[in-house]
């Protein structure tokens, strides 16, 4: 298998709750997994197990060839993985172009002894990153936001921030948990846009979304999770016409909403 | 952001402690300025894991009363020379700071504010308790301050060096705050969980600063204990954690200005409120929980915030 | 033997009780906000004070006590509304050392208008002790464990059965929730601050004949109130009452049978202990963060 991210029969429970049962996926170099599935199904549960927030009961994640299940996510940063947040982790206390450039910690010089008394090298450093930063800001439509501080900036705004500094990483694998989740039409369509962008990039991405016309267009292949178990997996096309996956998400065939 | 800002300050704060001395007309007020240039330099590093790195230390007058009682009594009784007495003890409460931080740092909130609350309390009931070594609750006396086999006295002096120190930690938490490291701590506090996932060890970097700034207070308590030549129990009690803590918040959290200013200002204030017979705790009191209402930042940042609304 | 262990308990339990009080009025403020009110330890103290005062004016010892307890009550609803109402969006550190400003005042105040000495209050059911199984016991002991049951059994019908009750605790559980009901989080608090200031009082003046009161007997008082709610878990107002029991147990035990100058650092010793191995304290319910 050349999967860069192998994950095989991860299971976690809560107490009595099982969260993810058994699920096994592989995602190539450079593809779009989309994660769907009802509300409650695991997803957001699937992607903290892969970036080290919950230690799995059962099963393992393998990243790259190495195993990786159960590390913490300050090591998985290190080996390349990089997330955003369903309900938005943003540092409001800092400006927005220091939140990108948190992103992008990993890859400059610190330790403690090396702020306090800085070297020239250190600083041209620190200025390319801002530079990057910047750069990384416009690729996800918050040009006019460079200079803003974190606290004045809207929900939309904050929910593309959160993917620049995510890039900043410069990751080998970028999950993202619900990028639209909470946005209106517009800046889902703004939001949407920026995955494609960033898409073309060549990044691999993990997604977790409901808006299936994005899911559907973007993705190399869909896993699609119900009370915590696979359902379907395969390309777009296919989990589409899913009996299972279309009576899991609409109940019984009679009671369709006209309206999805 | 250039790099001119950040040295404009640092400009202020040497011409200020450089030209300082010729306002002052006596040894009162020398003695004024020396503690206050003691206490901004605790402030600072205080501010480092209170404002920047966003933790709680309601204990902190501990690890000066550590550093105080450590070099006095290895200089008074054991006979050592305060130039090895002040390391050592500094060494012994990063020690100590480092065995305490990873466990109590787990905690958050209040529960972080009660247990370094008990861990200033207890290392203050010690300190009354073994009278043997510490001369219990009447205090004991401290030799003067030798470096170099040169003894350190006169205002002019102690001056020179209290201020000099300040000076030099400030430079540093300047350029540390606007390093990466700087960012990592602030990101700390906006979000423990964003921060370990952009790969930030964030457990280590709180104990870290944890035991820079129990080392920093634990160096100027030693040099405070030499200056007066005099320390009691006092120094390491709730309360003088509390005027630690406030110097921070009242002056400004996350600034380093801030922490100078709320130094002065905590240093300077007994002295004014010593008109009030009786009247000081209420006093205090009343300045305390007002300038924290009107002013929740702190003044610094306040101050700094209201320039740049006049500017726009 | 068992006769000094018993009075140990005894004393423990009596001086425990007002621990498991003064925890309360902190479980009570912590639910309705997360707020840790500092100050709590002063309202005990005004308890005490006020109550000497007017009985050295001339009031009756029953009026006496109601009405220091009411003027307790009044100041902790004044501090809510001078100080901790304006500062609501504030850190949870400049939060903390508001409290802490408020509680330098009421000291300080008192300090101003009742001078630095100490006074004892006369004892509601005379002076004479009674032997208990060969230990002895003050029938003022006997007013504290009383009244501190009746409180506690009293909070638990009032937190339990009453309209007004269930809205603070469902405040306590989600504040936003309980808003979007009807309920006014504002209000709520108001009431807490209040409440918890009359348990504190109570406590001040139930215990003022056995241990002399002083303007800065707070201090202690507060901090080893909030260490016995911690013990116990401070969303839990069993938890806060058990805490102070125990923890007045283990500090009249520590007195007696290990050293009685290091009695005062039990409790945080104590605390301390207890946050390394239970984070949430022994009653609180562990929270996974939902990320």
């Amino acid at each position: 298998m050349t999967s860069l991210l192998d994950i095989q029969h991860l299971s976690i429970s809560f107490g009595g709750v099982k969260a993810v049962q058994d699920v096994s996926f592989g995602i190539d170099k450079g593809h779009i997994h989309a994660v769907i599935g009802p509300n409650g199904a695991g997803k957001t549960t699937l992607l903290n197990l892969i970036t080290g927030i919950y230690v799995p009961t059962q099963g393992e994640i393998w990243l790259d060839g190495e195993k990786v299940a159960g590390k913490a996510p300050e090591a998985l940063a290190l080996r390349g993985l990089s997330r955003t947040f369903q309900n938005l982790r943003v540092c409001m206390n800092m400006s927005a172009i220091e939140n990108v450039m948190i992103g992008a910690h990993l890859q400059l010089d610190s330790g403690l002894f090396a702020g306090l008394i800085p070297s020239k090298e250190a600083r041209t450093r620190d200025r390319k990153c801002r530079y990057e930063a910047a750069a990384l800001m416009r690729l996800v439509g918050l040009e006019s936001h460079i200079r803003c501080h974190a606290s004045q900036m809207s929900y939309g705004a904050l929910k593309r921030l959160e993917i620049a500094r995510a890039l900043a990483a410069r990751p080998q694998v970028l999950l993202l948990d619900e990028p639209a989740a909470g946005l209106n039409r517009t800046e889902t369509a703004e939001i949407d846009e920026v995955i494609r962008q960033v898409a073309e990039l060549g990044v691999t991405i993990v997604l977790v979304e409901h808006n299936m016309k994005l899911v559907m267009n973007i993705s190399d292949r869909v896993l699609v999770l119900d009370h915590g178990r696979k359902l379907a997996e395969g390309t777009a096309k296919e989990v589409q016409s899913n009996g299972e996956v279309i009576c899991a998400y609409l109940g019984q065939q009679h009671e369709d909403d006209p309206t999805s | 952001m250039t790099i001119e800002p950040r040295f404009r300050g640092l400009l202020v704060l040497g011409v200020v402690v450089l030209l300082l001395p010729f306002a002052l007309p006596n040894s009162f007020y020398y003695d004024v300025a020396i503690r206050i240039a003691i206490n901004a330099t605790i402030a600072i590093g205080m501010n480092l894991l209170i404002g920047y790195t966003g933790q709680i230390s309601l204990g902190h007058a501990g690890f000066l009363g550590l550093g105080a009682y450590g070099s006095g009594i290895l200089t008074a009784r054991f006979g050592w020379p305060s130039m090895l007495a002040l390391p050592v003890t500094a060494i012994g409460t990063g020690l100590l700071a480092y065995l305490v931080a990873r466990p109590i740092l787990r905690l958050k909130r209040h529960y972080l504010a009660i247990a370094t609350l008990g861990f200033g309390i207890i290392i203050n009931i010690v300190i009354g308790n073994e009278a043997a070594y510490t001369g219990g609750p009447d205090g004991m006396a401290v030799a003067s301050l030798s470096l170099f086999g040169v003894e350190v006295t006169g205002e002019r002096v102690w001056y020179g060096l209290a201020a000099g120190v300040l000076v030099f930690v400030a430079w540093m938490m300047v350029n540390l705050v606007n390093a990466p490291m700087g960012r990592a701590l602030q990101a700390i506090h906006g979000s423990e969980i964003a921060a370990r996932v952009a790969g930030i060890d964030v457990a280590g970097l709180k104990v870290r600063v944890v035991v820079f700034s129990a080392v920093l207070a634990s160096v100027m308590g030693g040099l405070g204990a030499h200056y007066s030549g005099f320390i009691s129990p006092a120094s390491s009690d709730f309360m003088h954690s509390i005027e630690l803590v406030t110097m921070v918040v009242v002056g400004g959290m996350a600034s380093v200005y801030g922490s100078i200013v709320g130094a002065a200002i905590l240093t300077v204030l007994p002295q004014v409120l010593g008109r009030f017979e009786g009247w000081e705790t209420m006093v205090f009191g009343l300045i305390l929980t007002l300038s924290l209402m009107f002013m929740p930042r702190g003044i610094v940042p306040t101050l700094r915030l209201r320039l740049v609304r006049s500017e726009a | 033997m068992f006769v000094e262990l018993l009075q140990f308990l005894l004393s423990g339990v009596t001086i425990g009780s007002i621990y498991a009080l003064v925890a309360l009025g902190f479980s009570i403020v912590f639910n309705a906000s997360g707020v840790i009110n500092f100050a709590q330890g002063e309202f005990v103290m005004l308890g005490g004070v006020a109550a000497v005062t007017l009985v050295e004016a001339g009031v009756s010892l029953p009026f006496a006590v109601m009405l220091a307890v009411a003027i307790a009550g009044v100041v902790g609803l004044l501090v809510e509304k001078l100080a901790i109402e304006p500062a609501k969006d504030a850190d949870e550190v400049t939060l903390i050392i508001i409290t802490i400003g408020a509680s330098l005042t009421i000291r300080g105040m008192v300090q101003v208008l009742f001078g630095k000495g100490a006074h004892v209050l006369p004892s509601f059911g005379g002076d004479k002790p009674l032997r208990v199984l060969g230990a002895t016991i003050l029938p003022q002991s006997l007013w504290v464990l009383g009244t501190t049951l009746s409180v506690v059994l009293m909070l638990a019908g009032f937190f339990g059965k009453t309209l007004l009750g269930k809205a603070m605790l469902a405040t306590s559980f989600n504040k936003l929730a309980a808003q979007l009901v009807g309920i006014n989080a504002n209000f709520v608090l108001f009431l807490a601050f209040g409440l918890s200031a009359v348990l504190g009082a109570l406590g001040g003046v139930i215990i003022a004949p056995i241990t002399y009161t002083s303007y800065d007997v707070g201090l202690m008082l507060g901090l080893k109130g909030f260490i016995a709610g911690t013990l116990g878990g401070l969303g839990s107002g069993y938890g806060a009452t058990v805490g102070g029991l125990l923890l007045g147990v283990l500090e009249a035990l520590t007195a007696g049978y290990v050293s009685s100058a290091y009695k005062d650092a039990l409790p945080f010793v104590l605390v301390l202990f207890i946050l390394f191995f239970f984070p949430r304290g022994l009653f609180g319910a562990s929270l996974t963060e939902r990320v």
